[in-house]
């Protein structure tokens, strides 16, 4: 796709590297996640909710990871603070070898933008723009030209099946098309990380099937997945599977456990 | 981003949400045309009494010779002593001297016998010179007034009130003809427009000849520099007092003398007029201070609200577009272009509906409605400065959260 629009990932704390858009990701010394003893309380009035309660958790590049916990078990919050939509009480995160919990808002918008790429379960797309006008949104903030993003918005459309709806608006689309285009959007700056919460769970089953397929074609394309679900079934697709309970997980979250690419 | 690339997702969200959009311009319209209109009528009926007011002599002085306390002398001519010359007049009607007179007729006049034909007529014979027109508020019917190469060339015209053309000539255009004047045969070069009769003086039937032709040709003598009275207009009613005392500091040092009490004329102005007049321009002053203040308050408070629901109905927007990468200054600025087209638009409009009302309505009301150029700059820069400020204060504020918070909208 585009040369001049390189995807910089940190490899250790001073060096960005550029890697060409090949679709494949070389192994990483570090991990694309890598958390440590994060805490996160909500305050309300007087009231503190313990939402995280010590988390440490690494990822490395390539991994296919299930996060399963029942509602209220943090699965949500760590999710979010995953993709740096929220920020952790306490604790360290690195993501791709960068320390993400001292950045300011304005490199934060950087990594959401190029790092990572997010679905919802609510698929959160504008209702007032067209599919691939959905799918081009993050290369607009990310200052990508015209053209090239059209290019590149039909392109990812394509990949998960769309390219036959690009102009039609999310109302005319059914849900599992609506997560489709919200997969495209995803993937469409190249992230490392896809980060998808509940991505099924406004979905039926012939849908989600081929939400799953997808994700699952993202994995072997070399991608970094982290799935949250609460249904065994889903998880189960994955590589790795980390249980949360209460704030925090349950088993040990050794990268070295998998490995990386299934 | 860029800023072109802000301003067009700006513009594309105003035009892809058409019914949030047009209601929001309806709103900043609505609101600016009706405080262009309310104030329009208030500026529109403060002119008309101004004009009504300033018609019935409110802006005028007239100065007698004599020092009657009595103020009498109103009517030319009656002056006991004479004391006025030429001179004076033409020493207050220098701008350096009285800034605040606008203008000065002297005046010399006389009962004189009309001739045309076999025709007479008595009437008030008044010699003065071109100002006598715009300081006694008269128009002309037909014809010219006096000129100021008449006045230097001493020349035998003369401009007839109404009714005196209407005595000598009966129907018959009189422009162009001569009359006799105490002798002296004048040429009619105009017909003053028809005023009504004031308490004191028919001031419809009267004939205007030039100062120098009356001194030289019908007073003569001794007494052909001595005035009548001087009439002095006010540059507007709010300035009469201070040409009141131009006048009388003016005329107090012409004529050497040092005590106010010891004065050889009398300066007279339609007071109660003068108070009416101050008093109504008060009281519509702050009555449109006041209807303009309150529609501006409700316009803005209007835009306001359609402003503020319209970001908080979009914070999920601005939560999934701060997940997708934007920051809080892209966010804002998109905003603030939606916020400034609108206000903007409707702004535009509304003073076109206003300025199109304005124009239209008199014609089926009795009220003028002025257009008022400072109600609708404004009108819309206050509309535009509330748009933007309830716009972009929301947005700015749901960017500074966490992308989660808004995105949850709340």
């Amino acid at each position: 796709m585009t040369e001049e629009d390189p995807i910089s990932l940190g490899l250790d704390d001073t060096q960005q590297v550029r890697i060409d858009d090949t679709g494949t990701y070389p192994a990483f010394s570090a991990p694309v996640i890598d958390i440590e003893d994060v805490h996160k309380i909500y305050r309300t009035g007087s009231l503190e909710v313990a939402a995280l309660r010590g988390v440490s958790l690494t990822i490395a590049a390539g991994e296919y990871v299930a996060l399963m916990g029942p509602s209220g078990s943090g699965k949500s919050t760590l999710m979010h603070i995953l993709g740096c939509l929220d920020v952790p009480t306490s604790g360290s995160y690195r993501l791709a070898g960068e320390d993400v919990s001292t950045m300011t808002e304005y490199e934060l918008a950087e990594v959401r933008n190029r790092r990572i790429g997010f679905v919802f379960q609510q698929f959160n797309l504008l209702a007032s723009l067209s599919a691939w006008r959905n799918v081009e949104l993050p290369l607009v903030y990310a200052g990508v030209d015209r053209s090239t993003r059209k290019q590149r918005a039909l392109a990812a459309l394509d990949r998960v099946g769309m390219g036959d709806r690009v102009e039609h608006r999310p109302g005319e689309l059914s849900g599992g098309q609506q997560q489709r285009v919200a997969l495209a959007r995803a993937v469409v700056s190249d992230p490392a990380l896809i980060l998808a919460d509940e991505p099924t769970g406004n979905l039926d089953s012939v849908s989600a099937r081929e939400v799953l397929d997808l994700l699952d074609e993202l994995h072997h394309s070399g991608r970094t997945v982290v799935l949250i679900t609460h249904d065994a079934d889903v998880a189960e697709t994955t590589s790795r599977t980390l249980r949360i309970w209460d704030g925090q997980i349950l088993e040990p979250s050794s990268a070295s456990a998998t490995g990386g690419a299934a | 981003m860029n800023l072109i690339e802000t301003f067009r997702t700006g513009l594309e969200a105003v035009v892809s949400h058409r019914l949030r959009s047009s209601l929001t311009v309806l709103g900043i319209m609505i609101g600016i045309t009706a405080v262009i209109l309310t104030v329009g009528l208030g500026e529109g009926a403060q002119q008309q009494v101004g004009s009504e007011i300033s018609s019935l002599g409110a802006n005028l002085l007239i100065v007698s010779p004599g020092s009657s306390t009595s103020s009498a002398g109103i009517r030319g001519g009656s002056g006991s002593a004479s004391t006025l010359t030429v001179s004076n007049a033409d020493a207050l009607a220098s701008k350096t001297v009285a800034p605040d007179i606008a203008g000065v007729a002297p005046v010399v006049s006389a009962s004189e016998l009309l001739t045309e034909g076999t025709t007479n007529w008595t009437t008030t014979l008044v010699g003065s010179n071109p100002s006598w027109l715009s300081v006694r508020g008269r128009t002309m019917a037909e014809g010219r007034f006096i000129s100021g190469h008449d006045v230097q060339t001493h020349a035998a015209v003369v401009v007839l009130a109404p009714t005196t053309a209407s005595e000598l000539f009966g129907g018959r255009d009189s422009v162009g003809q001569t009359v006799d004047v105490a002798g002296s045969p004048m040429s009619v070069i105009g017909v003053l427009t028809a005023e009504g009769s004031s308490t004191t003086t028919n001031v419809d039937d009267q004939a205007i000849i030039p100062i120098t032709t009356a001194s030289t040709r019908i007073i003569g003598g001794t007494s052909r520099n001595n005035l009548s009275s001087i009439y002095i207009a006010a540059s507007s009613s709010k300035t009469l007092s201070a040409a009141y005392q131009e006048t009388d500091n003016t005329l107090l040092s012409l004529h050497g003398i040092t005590t106010a009490t010891s004065a050889d004329f009398t300066i007279t102005s339609q007071q109660s007029l003068l108070a009416t007049a101050t008093s109504v321009d008060k009281t519509l002053t702050v009555l449109l201070a006041g209807i303009a203040g309150i529609s501006l308050l409700v316009g803005g408070i209007g835009v306001m609200n359609i402003m503020l629901v319209s970001v908080t109905e979009r914070i999920r927007e601005i939560g999934l577009r701060k997940a997708l990468g934007a920051t809080p200054r892209v966010i804002r600025r998109q905003f603030l272009v939606e916020a400034s087209v609108l206000g903007l638009v409707g702004g535009m409009l509304g003073a076109i509906l206003g300025v199109v009302v304005a124009i239209v309505l008199p014609h089926f009301i009795s009220n003028p409605i002025a257009i008022s150029g400072p109600a609708i700059a404004g009108s819309i820069a206050i509309a535009i400065a509330i748009g933007v400020a309830f716009g972009v204060y929301p947005a700015s504020r749901a960017a500074q959260l966490h992308p989660i918070d808004a995105l949850r909208g709340e």
